[in-house]
C-alpha cells in the first residue's frame, strides 16, 4: 500500500495537472498520463532514486472506438529494487494517433512500439527505427483497429499464382 | 552356352522399367522439412526414436530445396509466408510432392483470422492432407506410406518432357 | 490491385540495415555483403528471418525481422469468448504448451477473481512442471544440433515423449493439451497418473547425467560457444530480456520467486543465476533449471492434497459434462456461459507467469461483456529476441547460428 501513495504522490507533486487519473484495480495501480509528457514522466520514474522503473515490459494501445479520445497508451513498467508493477495510460484523439516515443528511456520499448504501430497505426515521434512489425511493408491497414474485419480486406494481401 | 542356360545360372528377376524406377523413389523418398509452427515440433517427434520416420526411408530431412522430392508443410502458413512457400516449392526438381501437415495447412484450420491462408492448395498442389491440430507421428508415417502407394503408382514418362528444375521463379 | 512486389518489399528494411552513422566512405570495406538467412532455415527454430551486413566473416550488422507466422491472435481474441481461447494458448509456445495454457487461465481468474481450489493449483502446479521440462528438452536439444552435436536431439526427444505420454493420460492429447478451465482444471490427476510422473522422475536423472556426460565434458562444444554473444546485467535489463536469458547474465528475477502465483511460496528451489551472459552460460542454465523442476515436482508429489478440482462458481465455471446432462441448474448455467460468456467486471488486469522462455504476461481489458474488449500477449520470445541485432553485432557469421539458438526463441509466440 505504500509504494502505491508514494508513487502517486511523487508524480502529482512533480508534474501536478499531468497526472489526470488514478484507478487501482484488482491491486494493479494504472496512471493516466497527458500525452505531451509521457517522455518527461517516464524519465522521472526511471531515474528517482526511490523508484528505479528501470524495465519497460509491454507497450501497447487500447482501441475504444466510439470515444472521444479513441486510443489510449498503455505502458507497463517494472522496478527490480521495490518488485513493484505499474501501469501508464496516455490517451490520443483519433484524428491526429502520434505520441511521443519512450524508446530514448526504455530501450526495449523500440519493439513494443514498433508492433503498436502496426497494428494502430500510433505514430511514435522521434523513434529510430518506425517500420511495420508484423504485417508486410506494403500494407495499407491496422489490423488491431475495431473497424478492420477479422477475415481481412479481399485483396490486400495477395497470394502466389496456383499453379 | 546359351542365355538361358546363363541365366539360370545367376538368377534373374524381369520387371519393367517404370515399375523398378518406382519402386526405387517411392523407398527413399527425401522429404524437406518445411516447420513453421507446432506441426514442426511433430514432424521432430516422427523422426526421434520412438517413431522412427526411417523404417519408411524418409528420415532423410533435407533442408535445401534441391535436394528434397516431398515437401512436408508443417504449420499455418500466412500470406507473407506463402510467398516464401512458393518460392522453395518452385525450386525443387521434379519430380516433387506436398503433403499438408494438420489443420490449418490443409484448411486454415483454428486460424480464421486476415494473415492466415485458408488452405495452401491456394497456391500449391497438394497431393495428402493429414488431419489433426496437430497430427500425431503416427498420422504423418501414414501420410508419407499414403504418398509412397502415389509414387508406386506413377510411370517413368509421367515426368518426362518436364523441366528437372522450374526455371521460372515468380516474384509478382 | 497493388502489385505483390510492392506489398512484400524489401526496401525499407535494406535501407535500414545499409544506414549505419559509425560508418563513414572512408572506411574501406573490401568484402562488404549483404546475405538474408531464412525464413526457411534450419537453426532458426521456425521462420525468422535476418538480413546480415558482413564484411567478410565478420557480422557488422544485423536486422531480424518477424511476422512470418503471424496469426492475429489478438485480433481474434477479440471475437471470442473467454473459454473459447484457451486452446488457442497453446499454440502460442508449443514446445511448453500446458504453461500457456496455466498462465491464461490465472490471468482470467484475477479478472473475474475467483480463485481455483488447492487440489486444481497443484495439478496446475504439476503440469507448468512437467511442461518446463518439454520445453527446455527441447532447447537443450535443437540448440545442440545446430552448434553440430546431433545425438543430444535424440536423446532430449526420447524423454521428452515420455512426458508427453502422461499428458496424453492426463488430457487427451500428447501435444496440444487445453488442459486447464477457468477456475480449475479439465480432469484430475488419478493414481496412475500420478505413478507415472513418480516412474519417470526416477528415471529422469540418470538420462541427465548422461546428458551432462555427452555434452559438457566435450571440449569442442565448449570452446565453440565461451565468451560468444555477451549480454551484461544492464543491457539484459534495458532490453526487457526475461525467463532463462537474464538470469544467465545475473539478475536472479523468477517470477516464481519474486511475485508467486499457485504455491510457488511453499515450495524449496533455487533460481540459479551465472555472471557470464555467454552463450555457454545460457545453455547450463537450462540444464540448470531442469533439476530445479525435478526437485519441485517431487515436492508437488509429495504435498498434492485431495479435493475438488473445479471452483464452486457456476457463473463462471463450467460444471463437470455428467453434471450438465443430469441437473438442471448446471444446464442452465452451461448454456448461459457457452453463448454470453463469463461477464467479468469493468477493468483491465496483466498477470504474468514464468514460463521457460520468460515472462509470458497477458493484459486484458474488459468492457463487462463476455469477449475481451482487448487482449494483448506479452510474448517473451519477441522481447528476447530483440537483442539479436546487439548480440550479433561483431561476431563471426558462425556464432550467428550459436546465438540464436542460445536465446531460444518459439516464433509461434513471437509473432503471435
Amino acid at each position: 500500500m505504500e509504494m502505491k501513495e508514494t508513487i502517486v504522490e511523487k508524480l502529482k507533486k512533480n508534474f501536478g495537472d499531468t497526472v489526470q487519473d488514478v484507478t487501482d484495480f484488482r491491486n494493479e495501480l494504472s496512471i493516466t498520463i497527458a500525452s505531451n509528457k509521457i517522455v518527461d514522466v517516464a524519465k522521472f520514474l526511471k531515474e528517482d532514486p526511490e523508484l528505479e522503473f528501470v524495465m519497460c515490459k509491454d507497450v501497447t494501445a487500447i482501441d475504444w472506438a466510439t470515444r472521444k479520445n479513441r486510443f489510449t497508451v498503455v505502458y507497463h513498467v517494472y522496478s527490480f529494487k521495490n518488485n513493484y508493477f505499474l501501469r501508464l495510460k496516455s490517451n490520443i484523439v483519433e484524428e491526429t494517433p502520434v505520441i511521443d516515443s519512450v524508446t530514448s528511456i526504455w530501450p526495449s520499448a523500440n519493439w513494443y512500439e514498433r508492433e503498436t504501430f502496426d497494428m494502430y497505426g500510433i505514430v511514435f515521434n522521434n523513434h529510430p527505427d518506425l517500420r511495420r512489425m508484423y504485417m508486410p511493408e506494403g500494407f495499407q491497414y491496422h489490423p488491431l483497429r475495431k473497424d478492420f474485419p477479422v477475415l481481412g480486406i479481399p485483396g490486400s494481401l495477395p497470394l502466389p499464382e496456383k499453379i | 552356352m546359351g542365355l538361358e542356360a546363363k541365366l539360370q545360372q545367376d538368377g534373374f528377376v524381369t520387371t519393367t522399367i517404370d515399375a523398378i524406377i518406382a519402386w526405387a523413389r517411392k523407398s527413399s523418398v527425401w522429404p524437406m522439412p518445411m516447420g513453421i509452427s507446432c506441426c514442426a515440433i511433430e514432424m521432430i517427434a516422427a523422426a526421434d526414436p520412438k517413431y522412427d520416420l526411417a523404417r519408411f526411408g524418409s528420415e532423410v530431412m533435407r533442408f535445401t530445396p534441391r535436394q528434397c522430392d516431398l515437401m512436408i508443410v508443417a504449420g499455418t502458413v500466412t500470406y507473407k509466408m506463402a510467398q516464401v512457400v512458393r518460392r522453395i516449392y518452385d525450386q525443387m526438381p521434379e519430380p516433387k510432392w506436398v503433403i499438408a501437415m494438420g489443420a490449418c495447412t490443409s484448411s486454415g484450420g483454428m486460424y480464421r483470422s486476415y494473415s492466415v491462408v485458408q488452405g495452401i492448395d491456394q497456391f500449391l498442389p497438394v497431393d495428402v492432407y493429414t488431419a489433426g491440430c496437430p497430427p500425431r507421428p503416427e498420422n504423418l508415417i501414414n501420410a508419407v506410406m499414403t504418398i509412397q502407394k502415389k509414387i508406386s503408382k506413377t510411370r517413368a514418362r509421367d515426368f518426362q518432357d518436364q523441366p528437372m528444375i522450374n526455371p521460372v521463379i515468380s516474384n509478382n | 490491385m497493388v502489385q505483390r512486389s510492392t506489398i512484400y518489399s524489401d526496401e525499407k528494411l535494406i535501407k535500414k540495415l545499409l544506414e549505419d552513422k559509425d560508418l563513414t566512405i572512408e572506411d574501406a570495406l573490401d568484402n562488404e555483403m549483404v546475405i538474408n538467412m531464412g525464413p526457411q532455415h534450419p537453426a532458426t527454430h521456425g521462420v525468422l528471418r535476418l538480413v546480415l551486413r558482413l564484411d567478410g566473416e565478420t557480422v557488422l550488422s544485423a536486422l531480424p525481422e518477424l511476422g512470418y507466422l503471424h496469426r492475429g491472435y489478438e485480433k481474434m481474441a477479440e471475437d471470442m469468448s473467454y473459454i473459447e481461447f484457451i486452446p488457442h494458448t497453446d499454440r502460442l509456445d508449443y514446445t511448453g504448451t500446458m504453461c500457456n495454457n496455466v498462465a491464461y487461465v490465472l490471468a482470467v481468474e484475477k479478472l473475474l477473481g475467483i480463485e481455483a481450489p488447492k487440489r486444481a493449483q497443484y495439478i496446475r502446479m504439476m503440469i507448468a512442471e512437467l511442461s518446463r521440462l518439454t520445453a527446455h528438452m527441447v532447447a537443450i536439444g535443437t540448440y545442440a544440433m545446430d552448434v553440430g552435436a546431433v545425438t543430444m536431439v535424440m536423446w532430449t526427444f526420447r524423454e521428452r515423449e515420455k512426458i508427453q505420454e502422461i499428458f496424453d493420460r492426463l488430457a487427451g492429447a500428447r501435444f496440444t493439451t487445453s488442459y486447464t478451465r477457468i477456475g480449475g482444471v479439465a480432469s484430475d490427476a488419478d493414481s496412475v497418473t500420478i505413478k507415472m510422473v513418480r516412474d519417470f522422475l526416477d528415471q529422469f536423472h540418470s538420462a541427465l547425467d548422461e546428458m551432462d556426460k555427452l555434452l559438457l565434458g566435450n571440449k569442442i562444444f565448449i570452446d565453440r560457444l565461451e565468451g560468444i554473444g555477451v549480454l551484461s546485467k544492464e543491457d539484459a535489463i534495458a532490453l526487457g530480456i526475461t525467463g532463462p536469458n537474464l538470469r544467465a547474465s545475473g539478475v536472479a528475477y523468477d517470477i516464481r520467486r519474486a511475485k508467486p502465483y499457485l504455491f510457488y511460496n511453499e515450495m524449496d528451489f533455487n533460481i540459479p543465476t551465472y555472471t557470464d551472459g555467454d552463450c555457454l552460460a545460457r545453455y547450463w542454465l537450462r540444464g540448470d533449471e531442469v533439476r530445479e523442476s525435478v526437485k519441485i515436482l517431487y515436492q508437488i508429489l509429495d504435498k498434492l492434497p485431495q479435493g475438488e478440482i473445479l471452483a464452486n462458481e457456476p457463473k463462471h465455471t463450467l460444471a463437470h459434462k455428467a453434471e450438465i446432462y443430469t441437473k438442471m441448474e448446471e444446464l442452465i448455467h452451461d448454456f448461459m456461459i457457452i453463448n454470453y460468456g463469463i461477464n467479468p467486471p469493468v477493468g483491465d488486469v496483466f498477470f504474468s507467469a514464468e514460463n521457460p522462455k520468460g515472462e509470458l504476461g497477458f493484459y486484458i481489458v474488459s468492457n463487462g461483456s463476455g469477449h475481451p474488449w482487448k487482449m494483448k500477449i506479452r510474448s517473451p520470445s519477441f522481447c528476447n529476441l530483440q537483442s539479436i541485432a546487439q548480440l550479433c553485432k561483431g561476431a563471426m557469421i558462425s556464432d550467428v547460428i550459436a546465438i540464436i539458438g542460445s536465446l531460444d526463441p518459439v516464433m509461434g509466440e513471437a509473432d503471435k
